[in-house]
């Protein structure tokens, strides 16, 4: 092995039919170390890792130059980047369950890059074994197929594919966005690992400001293509000398919500020993949860934990098996009335798939009208509900996608509030946005609760979201509530050890980093 | 991926126009034999000559056109009305044991073939253009509710849906005005699929004489009529046999077409 290799990209620009994507990006990645590369969507953090695998969509037109150690990628021919993928770098994705083909085992997809380049079947095996020991899945065997396996595990088995050849550069697209925080904090950890032991380098992209903090020595900020600002990672955090970096960081660090005094004395939404079961298995076991009167209640918890059953069981979508569900002292759940429901609403957390594509805002804005009858004024009610959300009136008889993420955010909060509720869910609403955009939608949602005197429902698995919105929290595991009480004090002194855990394996930037 | 699209509109209108005109105006009258003229080759006052009865062929051909569309057209008509709303029933039960009557029925009608089964109905109830749609359209019906659940299926699973649901909207509403336009542009290749289909299974039925009856010209019944004088006058035989292939191949053409053009992803890798 060669102390000098290293991943370097001068001037690389990359154009699709025209359109800059990446503009003059360069950067040196040395063997044995990490680079964290950070952006927001959309600022060609992706396209820098497709450029550097020649996997560049069609039509793009790239210049600049790539080099691995010795060897010039930029003017590789197909034949020739099949000598690079695999071999020299290896790539995993965000989404396992995606990057795993379900009808073969974990087995042949670790061992298939072996195979295709003559290694016979029982020494590829070998090594396939030795890799998915060397990930952690030493208790696995070959024969499983991927649907057979967690999501934590099957991302294992996707670094397992990508170091099979045992490659100098790993690169990471995300590696632990689609994964829970205990889980994303073990793979974080292998990721570590595989660097020191094995001197690989690895490029992290991510937008979680958090990841790149605990991971990275170097760090580069991407914005619209460029690289803003790059250094080593606790200069780049400490100086922030780019006001595009000072953004980022102060949008991922919102400030924890100040103890309010929020009088308990109504109770707007409550759940008793709610039971909800699918045959044998207990989704929900036995919660119990008061929503007070202007207040912000958090749901805490990983997939599959309930958190997303309870919620359809409250919004009256799914029956209950046991207890009770009351909505303004009346009965909820599947029990309300029309005029109930119109008092609960719901935001969800994809942006993309919250709207019907052939209906125009104003009709989907004006959906949840159905349940009260649609009143004369319906477009002036609209209208007032966009503007409280921040959009224009013109916005009405446009589609859905011709607004950015956050303004179809915007736009499912108006939806939500059309019918002047009480309680407003927000399940995941702003998990899949941007840390700046983020902070906006958060910042209207606190507005909007001093404006309106909403109650929130709010789930989710981002603790710092939680942090920075809710007035109490639940924390929730196996379909139980295992630990309650205000913010502030779950977060400072955690009761539960599975509260402590969730605590201690989500991601942060360090104090002292922080100008 | 346009030229395709371009060639199948205009080939179908154009068999859709001639079969319009015949409405009003043919060349000759196709009821009108005149066996002193009969076997003409292509003259000014025959364009396409006469068959074996001296009926005009050009004039055969246009009102041929226009018993094959009818009973496609009404074939595929009886396919969608039935079997979209069960289809789209069915996706809206999705997992439940009317979902599985739904489609276990569908299966029941796809496991015969469909063609003998025509025959039978024709043979039971008397041959006839009306008896032919019928024919044809059953076996319309499970394609459509299939291809109706197929998109409807991942639609349900759509945060629109579940705000929809949360807004007091039943599966009957919510399938109206969320899931039937979103799956629109499946429905419409596919009925553009089975349209050329029933043209072909209206000329197999005609040939075999269960279609349309004489005098009422069919493509299927001239291609009968001429085969056994298929080494005197060929052209007798060519002439409605192209028809149908120009014909079926213009709509599997606009079918194509259409998918490619109606499909947001293909449109934006276009783009």
């Amino acid at each position: 092995m060669t102390a000098a290799w290293s991943l370097a990209a001068r001037d690389l620009s990359v154009a699709i039919h025209g359109t800059p994507i990446l503009r003059g990006v360069s950067f040196a990645l040395p063997q044995g170390r990490i680079l964290g590369l950070v952006g927001e969507s959309g600022s060609g953090k992706s396209m820098t890792a497709l450029a550097c695998m020649g996997l560049l969509p069609r039509g793009a037109a790239a210049t600049g130059t790539i080099t691995a150690g010795p060897r010039d990628l930029t003017a590789l021919s197909e034949r020739g980047w099949l000598d690079v993928r695999g071999a020299e770098i290896g790539m995993i994705f965000q989404e396992p369950t995606t990057a795993l083909n379900p009808v073969h085992t974990i087995g042949a997809q670790v061992a298939e890059g072996l195979r295709l380049r003559g290694t016979p079947r029982a020494d590829a095996n070998a090594v396939a074994r030795d890799r998915l020991d060397r990930v952690g899945l030493s208790r696995v065997p070959l024969d499983r197929y991927p649907h057979e396996l967690s999501g934590g595990q099957r991302q294992r088995v996707c670094i397992a594919m990508a170091i099979a050849r045992r490659p100098r550069l790993l690169i990471a697209d995300e590696p632990t966005t689609a994964l829970d925080v205990t889980t994303q904090a073990t793979i974080l950890d292998l990721l570590r690992g595989l660097v020191a032991d094995e001197g690989m380098a690895l490029l992290l992209i991510t937008h979680d400001l958090g990841v790149v903090a605990g991971m990275a020595d170097d760090v580069a900020v991407m914005k619209d293509g460029a690289i803003v600002e790059a250094g080593p990672a606790p200069d780049v955090f400490r100086t922030a000398a780019h006001p595009y970096t000072r953004d980022l960081l102060a949008a991922s660090r919102p400030a924890p919500r100040a103890p309010r005094a929020v009088p308990r004395d109504e109770p707007v939404l409550t759940a008793r020993d709610v039971i909800r079961r699918y045959g044998a298995l207990t989704a929900v076991d036995g919660v119990d949860l008061t929503l007070h009167r202007g207040e912000s209640l958090g749901l805490v918890g990983e997939s599959g934990c309930g958190k997303s059953t309870l919620t359809r069981a409250l919004l009256g979508l799914e029956p209950v098996q046991g207890g009770a569900i009351t909505l303004c002292g009346r009965p909820g759940g599947t029990a309300m009335t029309r005029a109930d429901r119109a008092r609960l609403s719901v935001v969800f957390q994809d942006p993309y798939g919250s709207f019907d594509p052939r209906w125009t805002v104003a009709r989907l804005v004006a959906e949840p009208f159905h349940l009260t009858g649609r009143p004369r004024d319906w477009r002036d009610r609209v209208a007032a509900s966009l503007d409280a959300v921040g959009l224009e009136r013109d916005a009405m008889d446009r589609y859905p996608h011709q607004f950015s993420g956050g303004q179809r955010q915007r736009i499912a909060i108006a939806r939500a509030l059309v019918t002047e509720p009480d309680v407003v869910v927000l399940d995941e609403a702003v998990s899949a946005l941007d840390v700046r955009v983020r902070a906006r939608v958060l910042a209207l949602l606190d507005d909007l609760q001093d404006r309106l005197g909403l109650s929130y429902l709010f789930i989710s698995h981002d603790l710092t979201v939680v942090r920075a919105i809710c007035d109490r929290v639940l924390v929730m595991r196996a379909g139980r509530i295992v630990e309650r009480g205000g913010t502030e004090a779950v977060f400072a002194r955690p009761r539960h050890d599975y509260t402590r855990a969730l605590i201690a394996a989500a991601p942060r930037i360090p104090a002292e980093w922080v100008p | 991926m346009r030229a395709a699209l371009g060639a199948g509109a205009l080939v179908t209108a154009a068999v859709a126009a001639a079969a319009l005109l015949s409405l009003i105006w043919t060349p000759h009258d196709v009821t009108s034999l005149d066996v002193a003229a009969r076997m003409a080759t292509p003259s000014g006052t025959h364009w396409l000559g006469t068959d074996h009865l001296g009926r005009d062929m050009a004039s055969m051909l246009m009102a041929g056109a226009r018993t094959s569309i009818a009973v496609a057209l009404v074939a595929v008509g009886i396919g969608t009305l039935l079997g979209v709303p069960l289809g789209l029933w069915a996706a809206a039960h999705r997992g439940g044991w009317l979902d599985e009557v739904i489609m276990r029925g569908n299966d029941l009608i796809f496991a015969f073939p469909s063609l003998v089964i025509a025959i039978l109905i024709t043979a039971v109830f008397g041959p006839g253009a009306v008896n032919a749609i019928i024919a044809i359209g059953i076996f319309n019906v499970p394609v459509f509710a299939r291809v109706a659940r197929g998109g409807a299926l991942p639609l349900w699973t759509l945060d629109y849906v579940m705000a929809a649901r949360v807004a007091g909207k039943g599966a009957f509403l919510i399938s109206a005005q969320h899931i039937l336009p979103n799956v629109a542009s499946l429905l419409i290749v596919q009925a553009t699929i089975q349209f050329s289909l029933g043209i072909l299974a209206e000329a197999a039925l005609s040939y075999v004489g269960l279609g349309a009856q004489p005098p009422v010209p069919s493509w299927g019944r001239m291609l009968a009529d001429s085969q056994t004088m298929i080494y005197s006058a060929p052209r007798l035989a060519i002439l409605p046999g192209l028809a149908i292939v120009v014909t079926v191949l213009g709509l599997n053409l606009l079918g194509d077409g259409l998918r490619d053009w109606l499909d947001p992803r293909l449109r934006r890798a276009r783009a």
